[in-house]
């Protein structure tokens, strides 16, 4: 369970040689010598090939497609960024895009504060971690589509949480941000951060546990109190955890596709709209392959920017020796 | 005990009680009438439990146009997933060998390379992929959904037996070789008897994801070859008729059900997974 960052090479190649290929000293033939120099290869070709065809060769087809005029079908001549200024020039687009920001801006912050304060939480040697562990974490076993129907019902302003209020006795509750176009898109942080903050929590508490003890020991010599001690030794040498933990929480919003649609669907109208869902009705449902292709380019976009300068960030910290 | 202790166990059961509220609401909710239902509020204790919802939602339930409820495409996903988790596991793990064990130039390259496949939006590859699967007639049935989850699931499984296998020793392989153990001899004999371990976390991670996934099943999944989790998200979006929240809640819990149970059986491994994957990103 360690939450070591990958670094490409991974940390146990870096020191010890390999012999990339060796002779077996014993095997006599030569053809058990060529086949072990050739049959690795074999095996893993047909990996490569399905990565730069599935992976790189459709990458560049969805590039190609965005730079055509496709609508129902797909045409292949080139013709220039005329769907990307279409896509800009849509009010749509740019709801989505905010919705994107504002949706990745507290997705994340939540479940970082959530995730990192049970952890420091549970770190205190309590009884039945284990359990509350559990609990914590079982939400991440369910598939958005569940969690956004779960959260459909209760947030459902006539029958769910605010006429639960209202029987409480709280007359003037009200809570309808879920048909509220205003609101409707901090209901998907809150359906959000419920399901991955207990992972947030698990990776954490991960990160916690293999902090050096004799360092905080010392620090407790010292006199240093407990938040001090979290605050200037435990949080800091969490850094590269909180690299794995931004990684996955960026990724996880700029792809949130199936949370929004169990939940409002992009609705009321399009208020809750995000650039997943805006591809998917653009190429499926509204045929407009070349827009749809475009959307989805500046979404691979956007991973890019979060993801290259994350990951930059996080090997050059590695280099320098956490 | 001390009163900080106190409120920190306090606390801590607030908060799990908050985690719990929803699956606790999605059951009671899914025992009770629909007057139960308007009457009462979302945290009552239902009165009078009754299982017609969930044999509604099981066999009887209308999704979009059909009103056959979640069975079929919960074999559905039976279907999809199964195979699917077991041949993207056994190429990982062939791939993971070759990687960690049988270095050859370019092999760290090819690692990233391969890796990449587990940053991407899949957005960005679907409008090739659909029109590949029509090409190929499998458009709209199981055996094209298999196909699209082993060749995305590639990437992490590549990379959770890679990660496992560099565990091995070196000696152990070279030593093998040296007696005149070929590629695969050793990985019979050596690599795969080490391999339960990992191959329960690539089972019930890839089961997981393959089980949860929505995009690739709404696209690819045609009438005929729908999974659960878009039936479900089908249900629970019908704007006709009146809303029968105690059948989507049954249902809801019907399609997290396989998921849930694995995490309860076997919840070590799905941790191990998804911190695995985490280090992926």
């Amino acid at each position: 369970m360690s939450a070591t960052p990958l670094n490409a090479a991974g940390p146990r190649t870096a020191g010890g040689a390999r012999p990339s290929v060796r002779p077996p000293v014993q095997s006599g033939s030569r053809f058990g010598a060529l086949a072990d120099a050739w049959l690795p290869r074999l095996v893993l070709s047909p990996t490569i090939i399905a990565s730069l065809v599935f992976v790189y060769g459709f990458i560049a087809l969805t590039a190609w497609l965005s730079l055509t005029e496709s609508r129902m079908m797909p045409k292949f001549e080139l013709a220039g960024f005329g769907q990307y200024e279409r896509l800009f020039e849509l009010d749509r687009w740019w709801t989505a895009a905010a919705n994107l920001g504002i949706f990745g801006a507290l997705f994340i912050l939540f479940c970082l504060a959530i995730g990192l304060g049970l952890a420091i939480l549970l770190d205190q040697r309590i009884r039945h971690e284990g359990a509350l562990r559990a609990i914590y974490l079982y939400p991440m076993a369910l598939s958005f589509i569940v969690t956004g129907a779960a959260w459909k019902w209760i947030l459902n302003p006539g029958l769910g949480l605010e006429k639960m209020m209202h029987d409480w006795g709280f007359a003037n509750f009200t809570f309808d941000w879920l048909v509220d176009p205003d609101m409707a898109i901090y209901t998907v942080v809150i359906a959000g951060v419920w399901q991955s903050s207990g992972f947030v929590m698990a990776l954490f508490l991960a990160g916690l546990r293999s902090v050096d003890d004799s360092i905080i020991k010392a620090a407790m010599v010292d006199g240093a109190s407990l938040p001090t001690i979290y605050r200037r030794i435990v949080i800091p040498s969490l850094r590269p955890v909180f690299f794995s933990v931004l990684l996955v929480l960026a990724h996880i919003a700029i792809k949130s596709f199936d949370l929004v649609m169990a939940l409002t669907a992009g609705g009321p109208g399009t208020s809750s709209d995000v650039p997943a869902i805006f591809m998917y009705q653009f190429s499926f449902t509204r045929g407009q392959l070349g827009l749809g292709a475009a959307s989805a380019m500046m979404m691979l976009a956007t991973v890019l920017a979060v993801l290259v300068p994350l990951m930059y960030l996080e090997t050059k910290g590695a280099r320098h020796g956490r | 005990m001390a009163p900080g202790r106190l409120m920190l166990y306090a606390l801590l059961v607030l908060v799990a009680l908050y985690y719990l509220a929803p699956l606790y609401v999605m059951l009671t909710t899914s025992v009770k009438s629909l007057d139960e239902i308007r009457q009462g509020n979302l945290l009552d204790f239902p009165l009078a439990p009754t299982g017609a919802a969930w044999s509604k939602a099981w066999s009887a339930a209308c999704t979009g146009v059909r009103c056959e409820g979640l069975a079929p495409y919960f074999w559905n996903s039976m279907r999809m997933a199964i195979p699917a988790v077991l041949i993207s596991s056994l190429i990982g793990s062939v791939n993971g060998y070759v990687l960690a064990h049988w270095r050859f130039p370019g092999h760290n390259v090819v690692f990233t390379a391969l890796m990449v496949g587990c940053f991407i939006p899949f957005q960005v590859v679907i409008l090739p992929m659909a029109r590949l699967l029509g090409m190929a007639g499998l458009a709209n049935t199981t055996t094209g959904l298999v196909l699209v989850h082993i060749i995305y699931g590639i990437a992490f499984t590549t990379l959770f037996f890679r990660n496992y296998y560099v565990t091995v020793p070196d000696e152990l392989v070279n030593a093998a070789r040296i007696d005149g153990a070929g590629f695969f001899l050793i990985y019979r004999r050596i690599i795969f008897p080490l391999s339960l371990p990992i191959f329960m976390v690539s089972f019930i991670w890839q089961f997981t994801q393959i089980w949860n996934d929505f995009l690739f099943g709404v696209v690819f999944g045609g009438a005929d070859a729908q999974p659960v989790t878009v039936a479900l998200n089908n249900l629970v979006n019908t704007s006709t008729g009146v809303t029968e929240y105690n059948v989507n809640m049954a249902a809801a819990i019907i399609a997290a059900l396989p998921t849930l149970a694995i995490y309860l059986v076997a919840g070590k491994y799905f941790v191990r997974g998804l911190t695995a994957g985490a280090v992926k990103g």
